[in-house]
């Protein structure tokens, strides 16, 4: 029995399996594929549903208002019964995610740009944070083959970014793109049509984007590469399990420091013991800090595959500003994917601009009716009474924003702990956020403001604003398990293994060094995708729970 | 309590909710609409307080303290200047109460029809979207690489370097 666990009364035990991946988005997912050609038994526990596409918001005429229920993006406000707590009263940053089959990527937006290669190498080329111990180039063919697997649209040619062609066309520019397309020409800027993972043509037995508009809370057409309809169905094909509504309590561990399985509730809400010859976590860069942490043992009372003392520290968020104005004339509105285009002008770094790193520009459509009013009833633009109407319909249809997104660099006092008192519908205890924004963000956000203004006055935009306080939270979870090759500066080592524990792996969002101005899951995937690759060949060789580090 | 709904409002927080709404969005003969009072489009918002109504009955007592005890009795002016003085304190408390108004308005088939759209979910039929004009992309092709890589290569300073490893 674990030793490290506090429960005396007899639980069920089920049969052992070569590999248990706890949580099925991003990560857990692409691992759990690639890992299946070596025939091992490998099971998946996930807290969430599987969803359908009947489920999906856009399904019904309460398509926009579902957003503020049961598909808010805070787990805080939807609070579903497969959702845990999240403590982010204190922080400037909230969560946002989605606990199902498939995770975040059921939840996502879908804009699919990688990390640069500079990403990598922020100490030695900016003399900030760290260096990760991997590559743009190590992770490139994992980069091609995500892209394969999850669908993605996009169009070759851009000097932004290293060569690679998409597997699909591009989302169309349409109205919208078109008249941001012109304004960033003026200004002599960077722009390029996204890299989205959305289906523009049918793709591997999924249909062609029909532009319901509401690609985030879940794509009832099935265009929007999410993991439950990309890589799951593909890795059950080839032999994994997967058991939904099963929530991982901790991580138990043996008298030789190696993990042994996990204890978990499965959906009849019955305590359980699944043992397993190798743990990969997967819950993400709040999930997983989590479980560690709720893992504290004999052997390690600060958490699991913690004594570096960093698990649930450097927490990364993208904070993003949107900036947002009103044109004269009809543009598409939620009635095509949201994001269009993006502007790397001002990704890498330039010191004459008074912070280090970069951002991306993305430039995105508009909303729906609701959408619109709640949205301008945010920013005090939507009156109330007499002039109600006249004002609401100068701003229908006629939204142009763009988000900031901001690189966060690695600070150790923005962290996940546990809440002392916030516990889950189990009793488990619940994360606590705290996160404060660096000057040197501050300084990138009104940079970044700055230029997105300057795009929508040569758009012709009106009324122009900016939630230069109230952020935008992306759900961008980062950095709480960090990568590197020193055990007493990180938690796992550069091909995903703790370096406490020889069988425990992290392939989630967690074990990112810096975040890079981009949204990361297609980075995540890409390294989940080489951890597994890492993990195939050192048991080809034998060396999986051996000592010491080096890349193969 | 005896006398609230299921929705959870009692029948004096029904009214003033119900008057409040048609103060936030009045009917409007020259925009062809109605106003959020109406009955149907009031059915819906009692329906559907959901994780609001905590919130939208914090802004009615507001509202009553506004109207110093009794809103139901206050004439039109002074019920429209009490709504005013309370919508104007932006916070959670009156977001929600616009969320609650806002989200069953602007779903309103009539409200719809009005606007000139077409009153349904976005699934199945989805939306056409032009391709748009992607010939602008041309004017940024041509540029140097922008990218860095360790070598500090690729600052956009025009080194023309190229993509040597890239696929
Ligand atoms: C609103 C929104 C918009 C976004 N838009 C974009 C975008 O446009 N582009 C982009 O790149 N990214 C976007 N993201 C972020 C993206 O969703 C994440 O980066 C990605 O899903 C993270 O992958 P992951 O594998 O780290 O974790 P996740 O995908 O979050 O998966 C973690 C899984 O673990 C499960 N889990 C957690 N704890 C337990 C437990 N104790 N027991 C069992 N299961 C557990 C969870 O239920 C979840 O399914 C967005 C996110 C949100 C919320």
């Amino acid at each position: 029995m674990a030793e490290n666990s506090a429960h005396s009364t007899p639980r069920p035990t089920d049969e052992k399996v070569d590999v248990l991946i706890i949580g099925s988005g991003a990560s857990g997912a692409a691992v759990a594929w690639s890992l299946a050609d070596t025939r091992m038994r490998i099971l998946c526990l996930e807290q969430g549903d599987w969803m359908k596409p009947i489920d999906f918001p856009s399904n019904g005429r309460d398509w926009e208002a579902r957003r503020y229920s049961d598909f808010d993006s805070s787990p805080n406000r939807r609070g579903r019964d497969t959702d845990y707590p999240v403590n982010d009263a204190d922080s400037i940053m909230k969560v946002a995610n989605f606990n199902a089959v498939g995770g975040g990527t059921v939840m996502y937006t879908a804009h699919f740009p990688r990390l640069h290669p500079s990403d990598f190498h922020v100490k030695t080329l900016d003399g900030v944070a760290d260096d990760w111990p991997v590559d743009y180039w190590t992770l490139e063919k994992y980069f091609a083959e995500n892209d394969r697997m999850m669908g993605v649209a996009g169009l070759a040619g851009d000097p932004a970014v290293p060569a690679h062609t998409p597997p699909m066309p591009p989302v169309p520019l349409g109205r919208t793109g078109t008249r941001y397309a012109q304004a960033t020409n003026n200004l002599g800027w960077h722009w390029w049509p996204s890299d989205i993972a959305i289906a523009t043509t049918e793709y591997e037995g999924r249909a062609a984007c029909i532009n319901l508009g509401h690609c985030t809370p879940g794509c009832a057409q099935g265009a929007k590469a999410s993991t439950d309809i990309t890589y799951w169905p593909q890795a059950l094909r080839a032999g994994v399990e997967l058991r939904s509504r099963c929530r991982v309590r901790e991580i138990t561990t043996g008298a030789d420091g190696m993990a042994t399985g996990a204890v978990y509730y499965d959906p009849d809400g019955v305590e359980r013991f699944q043992p397993a010859e190798l743990v990969i976590m997967a819950a993400n860069g709040v999930g997983t800090p989590r479980l560690l942490l709720n893992s504290a043992g004999g052997a390690h009372p600060n958490g699991l595959a913690n004594s570096s003392g960093l698990v649930g520290r450097n927490l990364m968020m993208h904070p993003w500003p949107m900036v947002t104005g009103y044109v004269d004339e009809e543009m598409d509105g939620d009635r095509a994917p949201q994001t269009v285009m993006w502007s790397k002008e001002f990704y890498e770094t330039d010191p004459a601009r008074g912070f280090l790193r970069g951002y991306t520009l993305q430039y995105s459509r508009g909303t729906g009716p609701v959408n619109e009013a709640l949205l301008a009833l945010g920013r005090g633009l939507l009156p109330w009474g007499r002039d109600h109407h006249k004002a609401y319909r100068s701003m229908l249809y006629r939204r142009l924003q763009i988000g900031v997104a901001c690189e966060d660099l690695p600070e150790e006092h923005n962290r996940v702990t546990l809440d002392p008192t916030l516990k889950d519908s189990h009793g488990i205890p619940a994360p606590r956020i705290d996160y404060t924004l660096s000057e040197n963000t501050q300084a990138m956000m009104e940079h970044g403001i700055a230029r997105a203004t300057e795009i929508l006055e040569e758009a012709g935009a009106a009324n122009i604003s900016s939630s230069t306080t109230a952020l935008n939270y992306p759900g961008h979870l980062l950095g709480t398990a960090r990568m590197g090759t020193d055990p007493a500066r990180s938690v796992v080592n550069e091909w995903g293994r703790c370096h406490d524990v020889k069988n425990l792996f992290i392939v989630d969002g967690s074990i990112w060094v810096t975040s890079g101005g981009v949204n990361p899951t297609s980075t995540i995937q890409a390294l989940a995708l080489y951890i597994a690759d890492c993990i195939k060949q050192r048991l080809a060789d034998a060396t999986l729970f051996d000592g010491g580090g080096g890349n193969f | 309590m005896r006398e609230e709904s299921e929705v959870g409002l009692t029948e004096a927080e029904r009214y003033d909710l119900q008057r409040l709404a048609g103060i936030m969005i009045p009917a409007d003969a020259a925009y062809g609409v109605v106003g959020a009072d109406d009955d149907l489009i009031f059915a819906d918002i009692l329906r559907s307080l959901g994780r609001d109504l905590e919130a939208v009955r914090t802004a009615l007592a507001r509202l009553r303290d506004l109207a110093g005890g009794d809103f139901a009795a206050l004439d039109e002016a002074a019920a429209e200047s009490a709504a005013m003085v309370l919508l104007g304190k932006q916070d959670a408390v009156t977001f929600a109460l616009g969320r609650a108004v806002l989200q069953c308005y602007y779903r309103d088939d009539r409200v719809i029809a009005a606007l000139g759209l077409e009153a349904r979910a976005p699934f199945p039929r989805g939306y056409e979207l032009p391709q748009g004009d992607f010939s602008l992309v041309e004017a940024v092709r041509g540029r140097a690489r922008m990218w860095r890589d360790l070598d500090g290569t690729g600052d956009g300073t025009g080194d023309g370097a190229t993509d040597a490893k890239g696929g």
